[in-house]
């Protein structure tokens, strides 16, 4: 038989020792940690809010042109969840009622303090809540599982407002651009108005929210509604139904008022799909499966996502996901 | 150079930023729920030592500086340049006031101090973490003033002054942390 080119690890070989092995959550978190896991089943179950499953790698990833989805050939493309979203939803088009999910989510290139490719989401969904409800139910859950605290609305043309001097809504390019230069020395000519609008969000509004309360914004801009419904605020301005959760300078959890109309939710993947073909971004195949579910009927409901290693965080004490996760 | 992206900024990266070498220092990435995510970056501008916080869309990236630290030999100083040798290679450099920095008062004929080169020339030098330098001026020491605390300056050989055990004498090797620039011990003979 002709020698193999390519050796073998040898048993006898010397043996590089890792001096990194330690898994970057210790033994005291990862009780928390297991917990907290059982204290998030223990508040469902005595909802009755049903435990589920969904797949993992699925065939098609989310259309949101900033977020990439991670690709694994087995069989064909397929791709690792972003968010468990698209088959939660087609459980509950098929009647599943209300569900939620503890998974893992993957997002390539989403490394940071707070941010790790693979961190665990916990995603639920209410049929028959508005939005007002499933904002009672999570104040619920973090009065149980973190600490309670007095909680605050907000609208995000009314932060802007407030913190920039700023309409969302209204303001020039111009006024959005100098915004950005003063308080956050960014310098770039874009005509992406959403462009500025994340930047101020993250960088000058984010950080002084949830300081010693639940603060939840309300009224996105109708272009951030992604998979929520749209409807219109007292200034006439198309407003994205949905809230975010923002703790300790730090957003936690998304939720929305689910859109059920699955003409209106194709046009907006396929507005996804252009500006992904426009910023030269690969253009992945659209979720047919779940057009197939919202055509069949999704029921009026409430969903919301939040990131477990952020609650985790919060519960433990720290600014840095490593140390509540095995990353 | 190879240009970098924000998800390749580490810390010790040494990158182009408005036309000046900079080290990365800290890149944190900062993304809204929904929506375009960002890299807060702290660097230090090489050439004026000042820190920076610029934020970038993740993904843009930046060319990579020509900068390198060397381990050098310190050879001499002739009033206006300091002179490096590289021992290998024995190739010199002449580093002047504004990239010595504070790093003269701890030069020492024959130490090896790291010389960061920038396009080849000397940008900024860093002494070793502990040098041995000998007093050339201090008040006279208290003979038995061992243990107790108190102190006084001395001068050291390169002109750097530092606090120092009333015991200690003229013509004494001290060892020095240079990060602090405080006495640690007298050298081991």
């Amino acid at each position: 038989m002709e020698r193999s080119s390519v050796e073998s690890p040898s048993v006898e070989a010397p043996v590089e020792v890792s001096s990194d092995w330690r898994p970057s959550i210790d033994t005291k978190n990862l009780r928390v940690r297991a917990k907290l896991l059982a204290q998030t089943r223990e508040f469902f179950a005595q909802r009755n809010v049903l435990e589920v499953e969904t797949p993992l790698l699925g065939l098609a990833p989310a259309s949101d042109p900033h977020l990439h989805a991670l690709t694994v050939d087995s069989a064909g493309q397929r791709y690792l969840q972003t968010s468990p979203e698209y088959a939660m939803k087609r459980l509950l088009a098929a009647g599943s009622g209300p569900v939620y999910q503890l998974c893992k989510a993957f997002r390539a290139a989403e490394v940071g303090s707070r941010h790790n490719t693979e961190f665990t989401m916990l995603e639920w969904y209410r049929p028959g809540f508005e939005l007002a409800e499933l904002q009672q139910e999570l104040l619920d859950l973090l009065s149980q599982l973190f600490e309670p605290r007095p909680a605050r609305s907000y609208t995000y043309r009314g932060l802007f407002l407030e913190h920039l001097g700023l309409d969302p809504h209204t303001a020039t390019l111009a006024e959005l651009r100098q915004a950005a230069l003063i308080h956050c020395g960014f310098e770039e000519h874009s005509e992406d108005r959403e462009l500025w609008l994340d930047l101020l969000m993250s960088h000058v509004i984010e950080p002084i929210l949830g300081r010693s309360e639940y603060s939840l914004v309300y009224d996105f801009p109708a272009s951030q509604a992604a998979l929520a419904e749209i409807s219109t605020d007292d200034h006439g301005n198309s407003v994205a139904k949905r809230f975010e959760l923002y703790v300790n300078g730090m957003e936690v959890a998304n939720a929305y008022s689910e859109l059920r109309d699955a003409n209106e939710q194709k046009q907006r993947f396929l507005a996804d799909l252009k500006q992904r073909q426009e910023l030269q971004l690969p253009i992945p195949p659209l979720d047919q499966q779940l057009d197939g579910a919202m055509r069949s009927g999704l029921p009026q409901c409430a969903g919301i996502a939040l990131g477990f290693d952020r609650l985790m965080m919060l519960v433990v004490g720290t600014d840095r996901l490593a140390d509540v996760a095995f990353v | 150079m190879a240009n970098y992206s924000t998800n390749e900024f580490r810390s010790g990266l040494k990158v182009m930023l408005d036309g000046d070498p900079c080290s990365i220092l800290e890149n944190e990435f900062v993304k809204p729920g929904k929506g375009q995510a960002f890299n807060r970056v702290r660097m230090r501008n090489l050439n004026t030592g000042r820190v920076w916080d610029r934020t970038f869309k993740s993904g843009e990236s930046l060319e990579g500086a020509d900068v390198m630290d060397q381990d050098m030999e310190y050879l001499y100083t002739d009033g206006e340049f300091w002179h490096f040798m590289e021992p290998n290679t024995y190739e010199q450099v002449q580093a002047d006031e504004k990239a010595v920095g504070d790093a003269k008062l701890w030069l020492k004929e024959q130490d090896v101090s790291t010389v960061t080169l920038y396009n080849g020339a000397p940008l900024a030098v860093t002494p070793p973490n502990f040098v041995e330098l000998e007093v050339t001026e201090t008040d006279p020491g208290l003979k038995g003033d061992t243990a107790q605390g108190g102190s006084k300056p001395a001068t050291l050989s390169t002109g750097a002054v530092v606090k120092v055990p009333l015991f200690i004498e003229v013509g004494e090797i001290l060892r020095i942390d240079t990060r602090s620039g405080e006495y640690q011990s007298r050298a081991k003979s």
